[in-house]
C-alpha cells in the first residue's frame, strides 16, 4: 500500500516540516514498500505543490486546488482526506496546529485510532512516540489497516529537494457549511515562534519581575531567539501564559535552550529538556536545572546577562 | 444553551513519572492524580458562560475508572451543575472516549461541548476533533477565545506563528488551550455543595459503544538520560564553548 503525506504550507509557501514527513514516511515504505504520495490543498497552490514534487522519494504530488480548501480548516480538509485514504496505507502529516486539528477527524471518520507525533519508525506498523511530556518514550503498534499518524517533525532528517514526481489534481471539491475563516493574526515580531526557534530563553522566578524580561530581548535580538519562561514565572505574574514552557505550556527542543534563573522543576524539564544543547544560569549552584544543563553558570543573572549580551 | 465539558484523570502535573521495571507502562501506584490542566480551563470557560448567562447548564463528563468521580466532584464544584461518569477499567485512548462522548452528545444536546486540547498523560491531542468527526459537528481547536453570538460560536485559535479566528455553526466542540483564561480554586463551601449535586454513572456497554484502546502498547522507557554538563566559571567561557565546543552560535 502506498503512502499518503499532507503537505503543510503557509502564504504561498511549502513549509520546512514536509520534508522531514516525508523522510518518515520513507522509512516507513522501507518496510511497507509502495509509492509515496504528498497531498497539497489549499487554494491557488500550484507553485506549493511544484515545491513538494522536487522532495526527494515522492512519486506522485496530487493537488487539490478550491476555495473550500483554502485556510485549510479541519472540516473540509478532514473530508478531503477521508475521500482520499482508501488509496492508502498510511496517511501522515506534520505534529504542528494544521496537523493536529485534521488528522484524528480523518481517524474517526475512518474509525481507526490515531498515532501522535510520532519520533521513530520501527516498522510499518510498530512506532515511538513521548507520552507524558516525554518523560516517557512509549512503543506503540497499530493493527487498524490504515495508519493515520502525525510525526514531530525535529525527529526526523529532512529528505533532499532533488526529485522530480509527477503532479496530478484531485477534482474531489467537498461542501463546507460547518466553520468558515474570519482572520488570521500572525506574530508581527521579528522573534520566531517558541515551537519553531532554533533558540530559546526562558527566565523564571529568578527574573524577579516583567520588567526584567527586557534583559533577555538583546541577547534573543542577536541569537535570533524566540523567549520563553518557566510556569513559575507565569504564576508570579511577571509574563503572559502564552511564553510558558512546559508540561502544561509549550514543549520545544531547540538547538539551544538557556534557562535563566530557572530553578529547574519537573514540569519545566518537561517542556525543554530534548533541546540539544541547555545552558543554564542561575545564582543557585544547588538548583537542579545545572543536573540537565550542558553548560551551566553560577552566577547572578543581573550581572552575567548584560555581559553575554555584549560579548555575543 | 447546555455546555457540555469533558475531563480526565490524569497523574498530577507535578509529580515525577516513573516507569515500571518491566516497562509496560508508567507506574500510576499511589501516585497523586487531578484534573487534566486543559479540562481545567475547559470547566473553568464552561463556568464563564454560565457566570454571563449564556450558558443555562453546565453538565461535566468523564470516561475511566470509579476513582475518575473525584474530577468529577471537582468540576462539580468548580460550578458543574450535576456530572456524568462513563465507568469503565479498560485502557481508552481517544478514539474510545469520543466514542463514548459522542453518545452523551447525542443524548444532552449540548450547544456547545468543551474539552481540554490534550491530556498530560497520552498527550495525543485528538478526542476534541474525533468527536467533532463523529457528531458531525465543527471544532475550535486551541482556542483561546470563545465569543458566542446568535447560533454561532467565535473560536479565536492558537495556530503555530499566531492566532486564527473561525465562525462555526453551532453545536460545535471547542477545545482549550491555555491562554483561554486562568481557571479559579474551588472553595471549601462549594466543595461541600459538590458532594450533593446529581452524578450518573453509565457503562460504556450501556451506551453501546466499545472504549477499548485499539493500539498495542508494546513498551514504555524512561528517556535517554541528559549527560550531566560542566560549569562554567565565566561568561567569557561560555560564549567560548557554545561557538567551539557546542557550535551553536556563530
Amino acid at each position: 500500500m502506498s503512502i499518503l503525506v499532507l503537505a503543510e504550507h503557509h502564504d504561498g509557501q511549502l513549509a520546512g516540516a514536509t520534508a522531514h514527513v516525508v523522510a518518515a514516511a520513507r522509512a516507513i515504505q522501507q518496510d511497507s514498500g509502495g509509492d509515496i504520495d504528498v497531498l497539497v490543498a489549499g487554494e491557488n497552490v500550484g507553485a506549493i505543490a511544484d515545491a513538494a514534487a522536487r522532495l526527494d522519494g515522492v512519486s506522485r504530488v496530487r493537488v487539490a486546488d478550491a476555495a473550500v480548501y483554502a485556510h485549510q480548516l479541519a472540516e473540509p480538509l478532514g473530508e478531503l482526506l477521508v475521500a482520499l485514504a482508501d488509496d492508502y496505507g498510511h496517511v501522515l502529516a506534520a505534529a504542528t496546529t494544521t496537523g493536529k486539528n485534521v488528522m484524528p477527524r480523518l481517524a474517526a471518520l475512518k474509525d481507526v485510532a490515531q498515532l501522535s507525533e510520532i519520533i521513530a519508525v520501527e516498522s510499518a506498523d510498530t512506532f515511538q512516540r513521548p507520552i507524558y511530556a516525554g518523560n516517557a518514550i512509549a512503543t506503540v503498534q497499530s493493527d487498524d489497516a490504515l495508519k493515520v499518524i502525525t510525526v514531530r517533525a525535529t525527529a526526523f532528517d529532512a529528505v533532499a529537494e532533488t526529485g522530480s514526481a509527477s503532479v496530478e489534481a484531485v477534482d474531489t471539491v467537498v461542501d463546507n457549511a460547518l466553520s468558515s475563516f474570519v482572520g488570521e493574526e500572525l506574530a508581527a515580531s521579528d522573534r520566531p515562534e517558541l515551537g519553531a526557534a532554533k533558540v530559546v530563553i526562558s527566565g523564571g522566578r529568578g527574573m524577579g519581575s516583567g520588567d526584567n524580561f527586557k534583559l533577555l530581548d538583546g541577547i534573543a535580538d542577536k541569537l535570533g531567539a524566540a523567549i520563553g519562561a518557566s510556569r513559575a514565572a507565569v504564576d508570579a505574574g511577571f509574563v503572559p501564559n502564552d511564553m510558558q514552557v512546559g508540561q502544561t505550556g509549550k514543549i520545544v527542543a531547540p538547538e539551544l535552550y538557556i534557562a535563566v534563573g530557572i530553578s529547574g522543576a519537573i514540569q519545566h524539564l518537561a517542556g525543554m529538556k530534548d533541546s540539544k544543547v541547555i545552558v543554564a544560569i542561575n545564582k543557585d549552584e544547588e538548583a537542579p536545572i545545572f543536573q540537565v544543563a550542558d553548560y551551566g553558570l553560577v552566577a547572578d543573572l543581573f550581572e552575567a546577562l548584560p555581559e553575554l549580551e555584549s560579548k555575543l | 444553551m447546555k455546555v457540555l465539558v469533558a475531563v480526565k484523570r490524569v497523574i498530577d502535573y507535578n509529580v515525577k513519572i516513573r516507569v515500571k521495571p518491566d516497562n509496560s507502562d508508567v507506574d500510576l501506584t499511589n501516585v497523586k492524580m487531578a484534573m487534566n490542566p486543559f479540562c481545567e480551563i475547559a470547566v473553568e470557560e464552561a463556568v464563564r458562560l454560565k457566570e454571563r448567562g449564556v450558558a443555562t447548564e453546565v453538565v461535566a463528563v468523564t470516561v475511566g475508572p470509579k476513582a475518575a468521580q473525584e474530577q468529577l466532584r471537582t468540576a462539580l464544584a468548580l460550578g458543574a451543575d450535576r456530572a456524568i461518569h462513563i465507568q469503565t477499567d479498560e485502557r481508552v485512548e481517544s478514539l474510545g472516549a469520543a466514542k463514548a462522548l459522542a453518545r452523551v452528545v447525542e443524548e444532552e444536546q449540548p450547544g456547545l461541548t468543551i474539552l481540554g486540547k490534550q491530556a498530560i498523560d497520552s498527550d495525543n491531542n485528538q478526542t476534541g476533533q474525533m468527536l467533532a468527526a463523529l457528531t458531525g459537528r465543527p471544532q475550535g481547536t486551541f482556542a483561546s477565545e470563545v465569543v458566542i453570538e446568535n447560533d454561532k460560536a467565535r473560536v479565536t485559535r492558537e495556530i503555530d506563528g499566531g492566532l486564527q479566528t473561525v465562525e462555526l455553526a453551532l453545536p460545535a466542540i471547542v477545545t482549550t488551550d491555555l491562554r483561554l483564561n486562568e481557571p479559579r480554586y474551588a472553595k471549601l463551601p462549594d466543595i461541600m455543595k459538590a458532594k450533593k449535586k446529581p452524578l450518573s454513572v453509565k457503562t460504556p456497554e450501556e451506551l453501546g459503544v466499545e472504549v477499548a484502546s485499539r493500539l498495542t502498547l508494546v513498551k514504555v522507557e524512561p528517556p535517554a538520560e541528559r549527560q550531566g554538563g560542566v560549569k562554567v566559571g565565566s561568561v567569557d567561557e561560555l560564549v567560548d564553548k557554545l561557538k567551539n565546543e557546542a557550535k551553536v552560535i556563530s
